[in-house]
């Protein structure tokens, strides 16, 4: 609670910071409009032609309803990654044989490109929202359990030894001791698993589904329609930064400010 | 009397043996350092005081009520302030946070922290001011027994000397008892009433070595001269191999 209050507190502050990104994304977005000049619209629709195309799009109710069932199925693949991934990286951190027997299975698993996991998954089941939310969830669970894994297995024990002199109970060693350093490993895998869910959610549903963003921007590829797909990838990126950087930053730089 | 009985202990890391029949008892108010080389068993038999290991064979008994440690690295937890470090053994008894956090202060002005040093984290610290830290932590429960597992040995002699004051302060008062654990057999006789010089490979106690002058009145030239005195021991010169070949 006393956190909470202080990024809030903190969040005009962090906001303020933020001009520097807002420069560097202007002289991107510069940089889009020069090339769209140099290529035609055609090619690279300008960024006054993608936004106001965009803006078209936020006032149509079939994009919405499109847009919605895709961040149903990212957060329904990346729920369950987070409860499964942590719960098992937490899990096989505490027992020697299970992380040296796991590691490896993550690290083919990570290794596997998710392209082969829609594959894969549109032979299983089928198109539809299990393939999507599969392969979001074989896609970023690695992740957040790699994290747990490293969390709990870089634990320290000088510091145990030191509370169990104090006589710490057992909750409160699990809070003050186990916690936040299991945390600070846990909660930058669950920002990059969150990336990696939306990511992988578009991919698989502009090949496994008829419905959701992917497939919107599959339509507008048939179509040739540039300024729709650039519209898509804008919306698909500006979500992603707002979660990343507005909500989720300030907590992280919160929790993890006593690092190095 | 609350005290610490250590009877004919054994340990051994696999057929290494590491302790062999050590015993020796701390009666309240008392002061006992275990001096000896370095890998000659002195942190094991630590932990074993403080049950940190399992006993193999022996016995401890250990019938005092509260206790502390203060290590040769602060240990702090990275992830607290100043103020939470300190109270973090109040908090551990059940004090309210209201009042842990206000002894925690009161403790940290007296060791020398300034009010803008309360809310940095250990990272922020320096190694002295740590350790600072580290030791009004151990003390600030008033334990009966205090470990101490050579927290002096990465000091300046400046900032040794006031901790060792902030120690001294209670022992003239009779209200703690201390397991020192050093190498440095001048810090020892500043301290303690009684030096039991573990010998290695296995660790046993050799010899014994009492001080009966009361700590108060003890000046550099005793420690200085007990120092010499202790340096020409036959015991202590195989123990720490001195001799000159």
């Amino acid at each position: 609670m006393k956190s909470l209050l202080k990024i809030l507190r903190d969040f005009p502050a962090y906001l303020w910071s933020g001009w520097g990104a807002i420069a560097s994304i202007f002289l991107f977005i510069s940089c889009w409009e020069m090339g769209s000049q140099i290529y035609g619209t055609f090619i690279l629709p300008s960024p006054k032609e993608t936004f106001s195309t965009l803006y078209i799009l936020l006032h149509d109710a079939n994009f919405l309803e499109n847009l919605f069932i895709t961040l149903k199925r990212a957060m329904i693949g990346f729920g369950i990654s987070l409860l499964l991934g942590t719960a098992l990286g937490l899990l096989a951190g505490f027992f020697v044989t299970a992380s040296i027997v796991s590691r490896p299975i993550v690290t083919i698993l990570m290794g596997m490109p998710p392209i082969a996991w829609i594959v894969l998954a549109m032979i299983w089941f089928g198109m539809g929202d299990a393939t999507v939310q599969f392969t979001v969830i074989v896609a970023s669970l690695p992740i957040i359990f790699l994290g747990a894994l490293q969390g709990t297995r870089t634990l320290e024990s000088k510091f145990e030894e030191m509370a169990d002199i104090f006589k710490v109970p057992p909750m409160m060693k699990f809070f003050d001791i186990y916690l936040p350093h299991i945390f600070s490993y846990v909660f930058p895998a669950w920002v990059a698993a969150l990336g990696m869910a939306w990511k992988i959610v578009i991919m698989a549903e502009l090949l496994a589904t008829s419905d959701g963003l992917g497939a919107t921007l599959a339509m507008a590829r048939s179509q040739l329609d540039t300024a729709a797909a650039l519209a898509i990838v804008v919306a698909m990126v500006a979500l992603l930064m707002f979660v990343e950087y507005i909500l989720l930053e300030p907590i992280k730089r919160e929790v993890e400010k006593w690092r190095d | 009397m609350a005290r610490l009985k250590v009877d004919s202990l054994h340990f051994s890391f696999g057929y290494e043996s590491i302790l062999e029949d050590v015993s020796f008892e701390i009666n309240k108010g008392e002061v006992i350092s275990i001096v000896g080389p370095s890998g000659g068993g002195k942190t094991t038999l630590l932990r074993l005081c403080a049950e940190l290991l399992d006993r193999q064979e022996g016995k401890i008994e250990n019938t005092f009520k509260s206790q502390s440690v203060a290590f040769q690295d602060p240990r702090l937890l990275p992830w607290k302030n100043t103020i939470d470090n300190i109270a973090f053994g109040l908090k551990a008894i059940g004090v309210p946070a209201k009042e842990r956090t206000h002894k925690a202060k009161e403790i940290a002005l007296a060791f020398d922290l300034e009010k803008s040093d309360f809310t940095k984290f250990p990272k922020e610290l320096s190694g002295g001011m740590s350790q600072r830290v580290s030791f009004a932590r151990a003390l600030v429960t008033k334990p009966e027994l205090l470990f101490l597992d050579e927290p002096f040995s990465a000091l300046d002699i400046g900032l040794k000397r006031e901790l060792q004051d902030h120690v001294m302060k209670l022992i003239y008062k009779k209200e703690i008892t201390i397991l020192f654990i050093t190498h440095d057999i001048m810090e020892a006789i500043r301290l303690s009433d009684k030096i039991l010089l573990l010998a290695p490979d296995p660790g046993r106690i050799v010899k014994t070595f009492h001080f009966d002058v009361p700590q108060s009145i003890r000046d550099d030239e005793y420690v200085y001269s007990q120092t010499a005195k202790i340096l020409g021991d036959r015991e202590i010169i195989e123990t720490f191999e001195l001799e000159f070949k």
